[in-house]
């Protein structure tokens, strides 16, 4: 017996001598692995925002339609502006050289600068945004456990029903529908369209804000809860949920402290994902409902050919997706003891 | 469970997920979608292009659209774009990403890491972004760049999926098994691994052409389409947009079928992929 | 802390009774298991023993008036100290759980909540229940693992469930069980998956904590040595139905129940080899059990009355109940009945496969040292060993499953290739292997005929008709009918997926087949039949096997020679018979002592 305990206790010494003793070594290390993998990804983003852009056709001829042949004044004026004489390679460097230092390039459709140009509609889609997943998150969460609750009993198969329906909608769609809806054909409850002075921010009225923020909460809000209610579910059905109810343990401590604090990483990951698809949906809700964001400014940017600005908003909006998949990584992990001791050992 | 009485033959995928009532409803709300996107053209009561009436009038079952076309023929003509980039978009994204994510996981190692790290700088964009940039620089797109678009734009959240699907799968003992018998990789990855992953990649390719049909209906909203005289679901609603109020069935009606669409393909994708969730367990 | 309860101080009976228990499927006329009549008195341990699909799991949660999803429980009464657990408010049931009734899960590891540390956990119920106080609880939670012989400072009451090893999970389980200090435990096969001294470590523990606490335990299990060594009295369920229940001693000397006796005919000794022998069929499913006896199909003394007559759970001896109308009418049973000699020690060998200074890798971790043994034509040899022996390792590096290795591994004298890909084709058609678990070693998308036939197709054996006829036979000799041609695998039970996993090794027909564990994953009277099917093959096919197992009782029945591994390293090695009845390493006896017997 006796032998039997102390070839027990080796792997137990093995656990316990590795652990901790690096740990904040450990985490900076991965931390700066992780950051460095965030910086490489933007990098590569940039070589294919910039080759998408300036080399699979020819912008000035885009911009210039007809006048191209006839106007050969402006022609060099815009092959001024983006350098068509210099090789691809060195355009690159100097477009991503001035990304580095803030200088984001001279719009062509205005010839004012791209940042000046674009940082107040930055603001407001970042608002917009924000406003949507601030309602979009309690309420996909809150769906999910009522459903999960009543789980194939028929509340839960009525929800999950007008979930999957609303589900696979365009933002378009609901955009439209909530538009016939709420402001024009129906009840005419909410104006249609954002209008703000030049000066002035979307929100100072606050009633046109609701109808851009339904939208986007409606398109995402469904697929979160849907997911969230899944691995809700997938948690309830496990051992350590089942031990805990033999154990005597009262269902909602159950509920509370074994099952939800399990089922909340995947909901992470899945509310990041979504915030990223937030910031594409943006593109057409903004477009819909003349909503002064970057979707609003990039449509027309697109429209105009007008090349530096897409550049630079769409490095923004992949950027933003980068740093949210960045910020869901870190909460996971620490929300995971398994994966948190894993890093520090 | 070694104990069950013998089972019945297994039946396919395609005939479990018939037994789903949303699958089918789902299937049977595409195929009439389907039949009326290619039927319709034929009977519609006016052309394409064709005046009926002043603008934003009630004339004819719809009403007219801004130039005065009747809405209803519009609608008619109008799906074929949508339909045939969505689909064959969504057929290329399918085939580029399973290829990529079997490769990966079949390959693993380095050649893994550096497939899903390219992967992610794709992933990095919105759907919608992705064909913005492209267009960017395009004076007219024609369908094929519209197709490779919407391709290239799901690829590498298929491989993603394909590669967590073929990941499970590469490791299983009847995989290595064929390995120690000396397959060539080609039959391993083709008569061995893929069969098993039809059931996640159909719920997938469902989903897909659901957000192709968003996709390629948004850019026709935003006014990308191949043509801006023809009829085009996306397009109508930005044409017409601005008669909301007075004339609601301009818009409404793509957008009600558009909506019918989407609707449909999500509940078929959905019905598959419980079957594939109920096969795993 | 301890012996602080003298036995069935606690109540005015004590124990549990169980009446007349039965568990259906929700909604659906079907039993799970019926007719359970059980007695646990005070202290005392009883076995249940069952193959799967027995009912044993869904008994033993019943007892906390628990039914998994889709089972409810539908009849029965279970009394502690005569307050009807059943028939309790919800309210009182969960009372009564974990402090009065505890149980214990199968799969720990699983079973404690992964984000929830250790400590925690252990005083969570005491704590809602506002049981002592904090200081009282912690100390209370350091004196359980004490007892259970795990450390007890501050730093492993801060760990998680992934931050201990196996064993230390399931007495983790246990301490957490016995904490509150339950008058009933109910323990749902808590040894599965451990190494032997492991097992022996926490059954003894189990079993000193029940006599000193005074606590009944159910003690759910599909093996019958562990239950041997640590039951009072052990029932036997079949098919839903307790079919023999008695004192352990009688059940074992004297098994009165054709099913019990097929069980132990089935199960290998340590002392001596034995011809193993399985129960023809399977277990039939709730819904599919037959009329009568529900072991009249697969029973060699059934007559026609069995198949007519439900029998009743009726006395033999004292104390000993047998579900049987032959059961006085069978004769009596012998331990030695199935016993064979061991394989000759001096018979002649001629090496065909011989592994020499092998080291295996994974990455720059090194996990197989120098190891050298080879294997003789028409000859078994087992690697025995615990988990992390590396006897897998090795056995994947012969079959070249695993590359990362360095040494020799010649075949017929010639050195094989690392990988299999680089092995010649006839290299790969003359070894072949066979995986430990037969539900993902077959492609659940081909047919059997299919899976069989392709060896033979690549290995250019035979194609077409003829290769089909082939099938046919070889299905025919590992003891499948030609209806399962059609089949795929997923229609199959576990023991006939290896049988056909064992068919595709034969269709390539090798020389030497390296057999992976290949019976942990099934039942024991299925892991006898397949033993039987391997003997034969070995005696008229003349085929070598390299067996790994980490079952040394299994090893006296099958092979000729050993060798015991321990991290990496071979130990002992030599003809079976010397090795078990004269070991010379301690870790050799060490293992030897731990594996349960019932010999």
């Amino acid at each position: 017996m006796s032998d039997v305990s102390t070839a027990l206790h080796d792997p137990l010494e093995e656990v316990a001598a590795s652990q901790r003793r690096h740990g904040a070594a450990a985490w900076a290390w991965w931390l700066l692995r992780r950051l460095g993998l965030a910086v490489l990804t933007l990098w590569l983003v940039s070589v294919l925002v910039f080759l998408a852009t300036a080399t699979l056709g020819d912008p000035i001829r885009a911009i210039l339609g007809r006048d191209y042949n006839s106007n050969p004044g402006r022609v060099q004026q815009l092959e001024e502006l983006l350098g068509s004489d210099q090789s691809v390679v060195s355009r690159y460097l100097d477009w991503a050289g001035g990304l580095l230092t803030g200088d984001l390039g001279t719009s062509l459709a205005s010839t004012r600068p791209v940042g000046e140009l674009i940082s107040g509609s930055v603001t407001n889609s970042a608002v917009l945004v924000a406003l949507s997943a601030l309602v979009m998150i309690p309420l996909a969460f809150g769906v999910a456990m009522i459903s999960a609750h009543y789980r194939r009993r028929r509340p839960d198969t009525v929800i999950q029903t007008i979930l999957l329906a609303i589900a696979g909608l365009p933002e378009f769609v609901i955009g439209v529908l909530l538009i016939a809806l709420l402001a024009t054909t129906v009840f005419k409850v909410f104006p249609a369209v954002t209008i703000s002075s030049p000066t002035g921010h979307p929100w100072d009225n606050p009633e046109a804000m609701v109808l851009p923020t339904l939208t986007l909460v409606l398109w995402v809000a469904p697929y979160v809860s849907r997911i969230v209610r899944a691995s809700l579910l997938e948690v309830i059905d496990s051992d350590y949920v089942e031990l805990a109810r033999l154990k005597g343990i009262p269902e909602n401590v159950v509920m509370r402290k074994h099952a939800l604090l399990n089922a909340i990483v995947p909901g992470i990951q899945v509310v990041a994902l979504q915030l990223a698809f937030l910031a594409g949906g943006v593109v057409v809700v903004e477009t819909l409902f003349s909503y002064p964001g970057i979707g609003l400014q990039l449509v027309d940017a697109v429209r105009n050919h007008d090349v530096p600005v897409v550049q630079a908003l769409s490095m923004i909006i992949a950027g933003v997706y980068v740093v949210v998949n960045l910020v869901a990584d870190l909460l996971s992990i620490l929300l995971t003891p398994r994966a948190r001791t894993a890093i520090s050992s | 469970m070694s104990t069950d009485a013998p089972a019945p033959a297994e039946p396919s995928t395609f005939r479990k997920a018939l037994r789903q009532k949303r699958f089918s409803v789902g299937l049977a709300i595409t195929l009439l979608l389907v039949a009326f996107v290619i039927v319709a053209p034929y009977v519609a009561p006016f052309g394409e292009n064709e005046v009926a009436g002043p603008p934003f009038s009630k004339d004819g079952t719809l009403g007219t659209d801004y130039l005065g076309q009747d809405v209803l023929s519009r609608v008619m003509y109008g799906g074929r774009e949508i339909l045939v980039i969505a689909l064959f978009g969504t057929l290329l994204g399918m085939v580029l990403g399973i290829a990529i994510g079997i490769v990966a996981a079949y390959a693993g190692g380095w050649w893994d890491e550096v497939i899903m790290r390219l992967n992610d700088v794709v992933l990095s964009f919105p759907q919608i972004l992705l064909a913005l940039v492209v267009l960017t620089a395009i004076e007219q797109p024609s369908a094929l760049i519209l197709i490779v678009l919407v391709g290239v734009s799901h690829a590498p959240r298929v491989a993603r999926l394909a590669r967590g699907v073929a990941l499970g799968l590469v490791s299983r003992d009847f995989v290595i098994a064929a390995e120690a018998l000396g397959e060539k990789r080609s039959r391993v990855i083709l008569a061995e691994v893929l069969p098993n992953m039809n059931a996640p990649l159909l719920a997938e390719g469902g989903l897909r052409l659901t957000y192709s049909i968003g996709l390629v209906g948004s850019l026709g909203f935003l006014g990308f389409s191949t043509n801006p005289g023809a009829a085009n679901w996306g397009q109508m609603i930005q044409e017409n947009r601005l008669a909301l109020a007075t004339q609601p069935w301009a818009v409404l009606a793509p957008v009600i079928i558009i909506a019918i669409f989407a609707i449909g393909t999500n509940l078929m994708a959905d019905g598959i992929a419980q079957v594939a969730q109920r096969g795993e367990n | 802390m301890t012996a602080t309860q003298a036995p069935g101080e606690g109540g005015k009976v004590g124990g549990l009774v169980v009446e007349d228990l039965g568990v259906m499927l929700t909604g659906k006329d079907v039993d799970v298991v019926d007719d359970i009549d059980l007695v646990l008195r005070p202290g005392e341990v009883i076995g249940l023993v069952g193959e799967s699909g027995s009912g044993k799991t869904t008994v033993g949660t019943s007892l906390l008036g628990y039914a998994r999803a889709g089972a409810v429980i539908s009849s029965g009464k279970v009394l502690l100290e005569e307050r009807d657990v059943l028939s309790m408010h919800w309210k009182e049931m969960r009372q009564v759980r974990g402090e009065e009734i505890a149980y214990v899960p199968q799969d720990p590891a699983s079973a404690l909540n992964p984000s929830i540390r250790i400590g925690k956990q252990l005083v969570e119920l005491l704590q809602l229940r506002g049981i002592g106080t904090s200081e009282s609880r912690l100390q209370g939670a350091r004196d359980g693992l004490a007892e259970v012989g795990l450390p007890h400072d501050d730093e492993f009451l801060s760990r998680y469930a992934h931050q201990l090893s196996g064993g230390q999970v399931q007495r983790v389980a246990l301490a957490m069980a016995f904490l509150p200090k339950p008058k009933v435990l109910v323990l749902d096969e808590p040894t599965t998956g451990l190494d032997v001294t492991t097992q022996a470590m926490v059954l003894s523990t189990m079993a000193q904590l029940c006599r000193t606490h005074g606590v009944s335990a159910l003690y759910v299990t599909h093996d019958l040595a562990v239950v041997a060594n640590i039951a009072d009295r052990v029932a036997v369920m079949y098919a839903g139905q307790i079919v023999e229940l008695g004192p352990k001693d009688a059940m074992f000397s004297n098994p009165s129940h054709p099913y019990t006796r097929a069980l132990l005919d089935s199960i290998p000794h340590l002392s001596q080899a034995r011809a193993l022998t399985g129960i023809p069929g399977r277990t039939p499913a709730p819904g599919a059990r037959p009329g009568g006896c529900r072991f009249n199909d697969r029973c060699s003394y059934a007559v026609d009355a069995c198949r007519s007559d439900v029998p009743p759970l009726a006395p033999v001896a004292e104390n000993h109940d047998v579900r049987c109308i032959r059961a006085g009418e069978i004769g009596r049973w012998d331990i030695s009945l199935g016993t064979v000699p061991d394989a000759d020690p001096d018979r002649a060998r001629d090496v065909i496969l011989s592994v020499d200074g092998l080291s295996v890798f994974y990455g720059r971790k090194q996990v197989v040292h120098d190891v050298t043994f080879d294997l003789a034509k028409s000859e078994v040899v087992a690697l025995v060993g615990e988990s992390g022996s590396g006897k897998t390792t090795i056995s994947r590096s012969v079959g070249g499953l695993h590359k990362d290795w360095t040494g020799t591994i010649s075949f017929d004298g010639q050195p094989l290739a690392h990988g299999a890909r680089k092995r010649s084709a006839i290299d790969r058609k003359r070894l072949q292997y066979i995986f430990q678990n037969p539900y993902l070693s077959l492609n659940p998308r081909l047919t059997i005929e299919q899976i069989v036939k392709r060896p033979m197709e690549l290995f250019g054996i035979a194609k077409g008709k003829e290769a089909t006829d082939r099938v046919v036979e070889l299905l025919d000799q590992v003891a499948l009918g030609p209806r399962m041609l059609r089949y795929q695998a997923s229609r199959l039970s576990g023991g006939e997926r290896q049988r056909v996993a064992i068919a595709r090794a034969l269709a390539a027909e090798p020389d030497v087949i390296i057999c992976d564990e290949i019976t942990s994953a099934l039942d024991v009277s299925v892991q006898g039949s397949i033993v039987e099917l391997l003997e034969g093959l070995r005696t008229t096919r003349g085929i070598s096997m390299l067996f790994v197992t980490h079952n040394l009782a299994l090893v006296r029945s099958i092979a000729a020679r050993v060798e015991i591994l321990q991290q990496g390293r071979v130990v002992e090695s030599g003809p079976v018979v010397d090795v078990m009845d004269h070991p010379r390493e301690d870790y050799t006896r060490t293992l030897l002592d731990n594996s349960p017997r019932i010999d």
